[in-house]
């Protein structure tokens, strides 16, 4: 039977067909595989920005604020047309606040998924491990979080980018205000690590000047539940100011033990970063009167008209929340990349970073540019002071008491991070 | 170090005694759970936190403290009970290892269902109103919670020693904790008294969460340093000896709070060296029984 049907077909058929047949297959897999996207659409390529940050852990709420901020970028840039009809994609790694993890994550970014830029960070060791990996790749890192350390000339690269405060700008405009304020005999209560340490120095360096003394720098081990066996040493040293050099749980921790204590009776509470998170999770009681540095807060609005703008936004993709302090940064860490991909028309990373450079802007808080020498960005400090009457909503836990300006001298001259010129 | 008067070092010393109430309190509940059940409960800083949420919780719902001070522990007790009905006793007579193995998962599954409940970055706690602000003892000032607190572990304490020396219930705890075959023997339902111990310990446990709430900030990681802290002393003051806990509890409380203030980089360090020489020297701890460990 078989050789009646062979016999009766021709064998130049068979052949064709089974050639068309091997053709159609190899086509169909062809388009269906990735090399199809480089066939069909290769000027389409999205640019990829990587975006590590610390999604679980002690601040994933600050870090869930990065990536929604950092999304809202991302879809503006998309729905403005992007760069030549290429879209951005932004890629989020839950880099779990551990240094090799981050590093681990943005290798992958940078080798597996082809990242053009890495934005992220929350904290300071790891940014400077992904700095060391970014670095060594020539990719653009733009740092959202505080370090002094990346700025100096032994971490940097002209891939490197710090969009944050640093502790030293902090620090110095919290004690420039606070201490002609309320007094010169200050106590620091510091979380014995890299943050605490810089914080402190900033701190002395701004205070030196304005005819500060400190009494005492007591140092507490991080993370520290307890504070209550440094309370009565630091109320025999009866300071006029009390800095507590400690973020996040600790800073909820020592405040609310220093109220407990009666310390607000004779002394004024500071701290560099008052985050707004921490000011929710501590409540007014704990917080009131306290006073500290931002990089933003959301009732800036009210004077300045950027701040209503970038909260406008927000508000209408998040269903009326307001960004935080954190949340802004990634917002601005996205944006400036992309505005200098444009400017620059290319993704190459020298040109971008060329462009970077030269960028001067307000997304949010002001006028913004970064330092020649270290690509700081020089940007407005924020001091706020809790509120603990008349708070409108839940929103509006801080007055703003005073805003300085930017300024280049408030930075760490270059000579002195290491930099030629 | 020009400052150290004697004023500020009785205040320390009181300082002191305020962190080791805290302390005597968690190390009771675990002392009690091993005493009598052989049990290393890896859950108690979990159940701990549990209290202190829950604590929050219902005073928001009450509107009383009070309240919440006895409902509190009622609620965390009846989960450890459901704990021990369904997790730990399946587990008896394996070893000591597998109800530790068991009570650190069921520490995650806590930690995670209050992420889940109350969210990731925890809730803010307030003081009492009745007890707000400081008091000025004379050698300087010192919140009057913290006093307060002081009285409520001496309170709890001497519950607990009046239940275990002088009532039946207690009796059969003691002779369950030296020999349970022969309580069985004896007509004892010996599981059911192990179900109410286990509730007793973690109930103990959530009252001391919802005491410590308002020191300190309450989210879900704040078990964690606490169970370390637990153990240290319930080794010092020896597994299953209700004095021993309290001793041991003021004792790491006051050994903390001198080395913070003479040599503060060392303070955490401190309660380990504790542990550390009381072990070189007494392993049983101070007033452990030798050779509990069976």
């Amino acid at each position: 039977m078989s050789n009646a049907i062979e016999k009766s077909a021709p064998a130049s058929t068979v052949t064709s067909r089974r050639r068309l047949l091997q053709a159609a297959a190899a086509g169909t897999a062809l388009a269906s595989s990735p090399f199809a996207i480089n066939i069909v659409r290769a000027q389409g390529a999205p640019i990829k920005i990587g975006f590590p940050t610390p999604l679980t852990g002690a601040f994933s709420a600050e870090a869930q604020d990065q990536v929604r901020a950092a999304e809202l970028a991302v879809k503006e840039f998309n729905d403005a047309g992007g760069f030549n009809g290429r879209r951005v994609e932004l890629l989020v790694r839950d880099d779990k606040l551990n240094p090799g993890e981050a590093a681990s994550r943005t290798l992958e970014l940078i080798e597996k998924d082809k990242v053009d830029f890495i934005v992220g960070s929350l904290s300071a060791a790891t940014q400077l491990s992904i700095n060391a990996v970014t670095r060594e790749r020539k990719v653009i890192f733009n740092s959202i979080s505080q370090s002094d350390a990346i700025n100096e000339a032994k971490d940097w690269s002209p891939y490197t980018f710090h969009e944050a405060l640093n502790p030293h700008m902090t620090a110095g405009a919290v004690a420039r205000y606070a201490f002609p304020k309320f007094g010169k005999k200050v106590v620091y209560l510091t979380a014995d690590y890299a943050y605490g340490h810089e914080m402190v120095r900033g701190f002395e360096r701004a205070g030196k000047a304005l005819g500060a003394t400190t009494l005492a720098d007591i140092r507490h081990p991080l993370g520290a539940a307890d504070y209550s066996s440094f309370l009565p040493r630091i109320q025999a040293l009866k300071p006029d100011v009390l800095v507590l050099c400690n973020f996040g749980r600790d800073l909820v921790n020592s405040a609310k033990q220093a109220t407990d204590f009666g310390l607000k009776e004779s002394t004024r509470l500071v701290t560099p970063v008052l985050l707004f998170t921490s000011r929710v999770a501590g409540g007014s009681d704990a917080f009131e009167g306290v006073v500290g540095g931002t990089s933003y807060y959301w009732g800036m609005e009210d004077s300045i008209p950027a701040a209503k703008v970038f909260n406008d936004k927000f508000r209408r993709a998040y269903g009326g929340a307001v960004p935080s302090d954190y949340g802004a940064l990634g917002y601005a860490g996205v944006r400036s990349v992309l505005q200098a991909v444009l400017n620059a028309k290319s993704t190459d990373s020298d040109k971008v970073s060329d462009a970077m450079g030269r960028l001067e802007y307000n997304w949010y808080k002001g006028n913004q540019f970064y330092r020649k020498c270290d690509h700081q960005s020089v940007q407005s400090v924020i001091i706020v002071e809790s509120k603990s009457k008349g708070m409108k909503d839940k929103n509006d836990v801080f007055t703003v008491a005073s805003i300085e300006a930017p300024s280049e001298s408030n930075l760490r001259s270059c000579t002195e991070l290491g930099h030629k010129g | 170090m020009g400052e150290l008067t004697p004023q500020l070092l009785a205040l320390q010393l009181v300082t002191g005694v305020a962190l080791g109430a805290i302390y005597a309190l968690l190390a009771v509940g675990l002392s009690l759970i091993f005493g009598m059940l052989t049990v290393v409960n890896f859950a108690h800083g979990a159940f701990f936190m549990v209290g202190a949420f829950l604590g929050i919780y219902f005073q928001t719902l009450t509107g009383s403290f009070l309240l919440s001070l006895v409902i509190t522990p009622a609620v965390v007790g009846a989960v450890g009970m459901l704990a021990e009905r369904f997790l730990v006793r399946p587990l008896y007579g394996r070893g000591i290892d597998y109800p530790l193995l068991l009570t650190f998962g069921l520490s995650y599954i806590l930690i995670e269902s209050m992420r889940v409940v109350f969210g990731i970055e925890g809730l803010p706690s307030a003081t009492p109103a009745a007890l707000r602000g400081s008091v000025d003892l004379g050698i300087g000032r010192f919140p009057l919670y913290r006093l307060a607190l002081i009285g409520a572990t001496a309170v709890v304490v001497l519950g607990l020693w009046l239940l275990i020396e002088k009532t039946r219930f207690g009796l059969i705890i003691r002779a369950g904790s030296r020999d349970p075959e022969i309580v069985r023997v004896l007509g004892v339902d010996v599981a059911k008294v192990w179900l109410l111990v286990f509730g007793l310990g973690t109930a103990i446990a959530g009252l001391s969460g919802v005491l410590a709430a308002p020191t300190r900030a309450v989210n879900p990681e704040m078990g964690i340093t606490v169970l370390a802290e637990s153990f240290v002393v319930t080794v010092v003051g020896g597994m299953g000896s209700l004095m021993g806990a309290v001793v041991a509890g003021l004792l790491v409380g006051v050994v903390f709070s001198m080395t913070s203030l003479l040599a503060p980089e060392f303070a955490e360090l401190s309660i380990f060296v504790l542990m550390a020489i009381v072990l070189l020297v007494r392993p049983q701890g101070l007033f452990g029984k030798a050779g509990l460990m069976a």
